[in-house]
């Protein structure tokens, strides 16, 4: 009996301990939680493995993909995404806060071992670090006023008042792809959104994880309408030349998307204010250029 | 980048110059009008009119501009229509409220400035109070308070910029678009300072002139 439950609590343990945090996602784990997997010494793997801890850097004011909660955990897609690696590397994760400015740095200096940080794959980020993933494809989008059912795609914008922000990619489309739209542009998204509430703009464009967030802040108030209209590969950051982690990153993801956890992972946190959910991307094993 | 920043760019800066003398028209206009009769308010017999005066003064001239552009712009909406103005008139608006305060302590400065002897008298004559100030204290007390207003006033027309934080078209925002445009905001900022000065230097020299032409013997 009591050998019983001194198991019973060590599986708990384990699966607690897999799971990275052990909150309500509990089932996030792999369920295998006793066979850690077992890596070649030397790789990034083995050492995280020694290392106990997954250390993540992560946005903590993005809501729905990473969002530092006042009880301190940090909450979101990104987060979840973090949470299966780190699950299948048997370790626990650890976040840092990582804000768009600092992501590579972070990596090139080994603060973080892994970005997940509603980072977009471009060629020019390819040049000072690798990606795993994508793991997630979103794009330019359009919120409108929750009883607002005149504007439902970027044609719609013409001639309406448009709110983004200053200096940004959606800003400078909106500019040459819809001209007639009257664009007001301000220094934060959270101006734009109240401009929205006030009736001082029509709608609000820029990418749809950021107005998605933003609908989560107020639903009774929002929503985001139409398809995409750009594409925005998120993936994962991490140093550059590591293949063996990357395909371990790669491999995970797929192993993630035929599992449900992916699925899982984005129902609980994007799929609480947005009822078509994507499915997920292919990942892109490119060839590391020099 | 370079030069180029700045003569390539010539009709956006053109463009927010207007902007700017625009809002500083308005603005001091509205601050002028506002600020003298909050003065009034401030030395007048009557004390709620005094206590007024000067919760007013001291909450707006202790209120940092921006905030008060950002909370007019997006929190008067909140109150009904009625509010539901442009971005250019809370900028516009905002800016006049918070000179005001500075306007009427420059003037009620100049109005400690009269000897009281000239009230005394204005008051032995039979002239209530409005005439009193209207036509014996207040013309005194102007010609003292030009170099303080001439002050307010350029200090008005640099604040002017706040307006960029609800994206008005003035000499600041466009700037920020020529940054975003040519990446180079040395230069851009440069050009934006030249045409500050372009306005506030005419002004500065306008106020010494008005200052020798409004000098009295007392």
């Amino acid at each position: 009996m009591r050998l019983r439950t001194a198991a019973a609590l060590a599986a708990l343990a384990l699966t607690l301990t897999a799971c990275g945090g052990g909150d309500e996602q509990g089932d996030l784990g792999s369920g295998t939680p006793d066979t850690k997997p077992t890596f070649e010494a030397g790789t990034t793997m083995a050492r995280i493995q020694s290392a106990g801890v997954l250390k993540v850097g992560t946005k903590f004011d993005q809501p729905l993909y990473g969002e530092k909660q006042l009880s301190g955990d940090v909450e979101g897609f990104d987060v979840n995404v973090a949470k299966i690696l780190a699950d299948e590397l048997g370790v626990q994760p650890e976040f840092t806060e990582a804000v768009s400015k600092n992501r590579e740095p972070f990596i090139q200096n080994g603060t973080v071992d892994i970005v997940v940080a509603t980072y977009t794959i471009n060629d020019k980020r390819k040049q000072v670090i690798d990606f795993a993933g994508p793991y997630y494809v979103t794009g330019q989008s359009i919120m409108v006023k929750k009883d607002d059912s005149a504007i439902t795609d970027k044609a719609g914008l013409a001639g309406k008042r448009v709110c983004s922000v200053e200096g940004s990619t959606p800003a400078e489309r909106i500019k040459t792809e819809v001209p007639t739209a009257k664009l007001t542009t301000f220094d934060t998204y959270g101006k734009c959104a109240e401009a929205l509430k006030n009736g001082q703009t029509d709608a609000v464009t820029t990418d749809e994880a950021i107005l998605l967030g933003l609908v989560s802040k107020s639903p009774e108030d929002f929503q985001v309408v139409g398809e995409p209209f750009s594409e925005e590969p998120y993936g994962i950051g991490l140093k550059k030349g590591d293949q063996p982690f990357r395909d371990f990153l790669n491999d995970t993801l797929e192993k993630a998307y035929e599992d449900g956890r992916w699925e899982k992972a984005l129902k609980d946190t994007v799929g609480t204010v947005q009822d078509q959910l994507p499915s997920p991307p292919p990942v892109d094993r490119y060839t590391a250029a020099g | 980048m370079g030069l180029s920043t700045i003569t390539d760019n010539l009709d956006v800066y053109v463009e927010g110059f207007v902007g700017t003398v625009t809002l500083t028209a308005l603005g001091a206009a509205g601050a002028l009008a506002l600020g003298t009769a909050l003065a009034a308010m401030r030395v007048s017999p009557v004390a709620t009119l005094r206590a007024g005066g000067l919760l007013y003064v001291e909450t707006l001239r202790n209120c940092p501009l921006p905030v008060l552009v950002v909370l007019m712009a997006f929190g008067l909406p909140k109150l009904g229509e009625t509010f539901l103005w442009s971005f250019f008139a809370y900028g516009a608006v905002a800016i006049a409220l918070y000179h005001a305060a500075f306007v009427c302590e420059a003037v009620r400065s100049g109005i400690g400035s009269v000897s009281t002897g000239q009230g005394e008298a204005a008051r032995s004559l039979g002239l209530p109070f409005g005439q009193v100030l209207r036509l014996v204290v207040l013309p005194q007390a102007f010609r003292t308070v030009i170099p303080p207003l001439g002050n307010v006033l350029i200090a008005l027309t640099k604040n002017t910029s706040v307006v960029a934080l609800i994206d008005v078209t003035d000499i600041t925002n466009n700037t920020e678009l020529i940054i975003n445009d040519t990446v180079d905001p040395i230069f851009a900022v440069l050009g934006s300072a030249c045409a500050y000065l372009l306005l506030t230097l005419p002004m500065g020299l306008l106020v010494g002139r008005l200052e020798k032409r409004a000098a009295f013997a007392r």
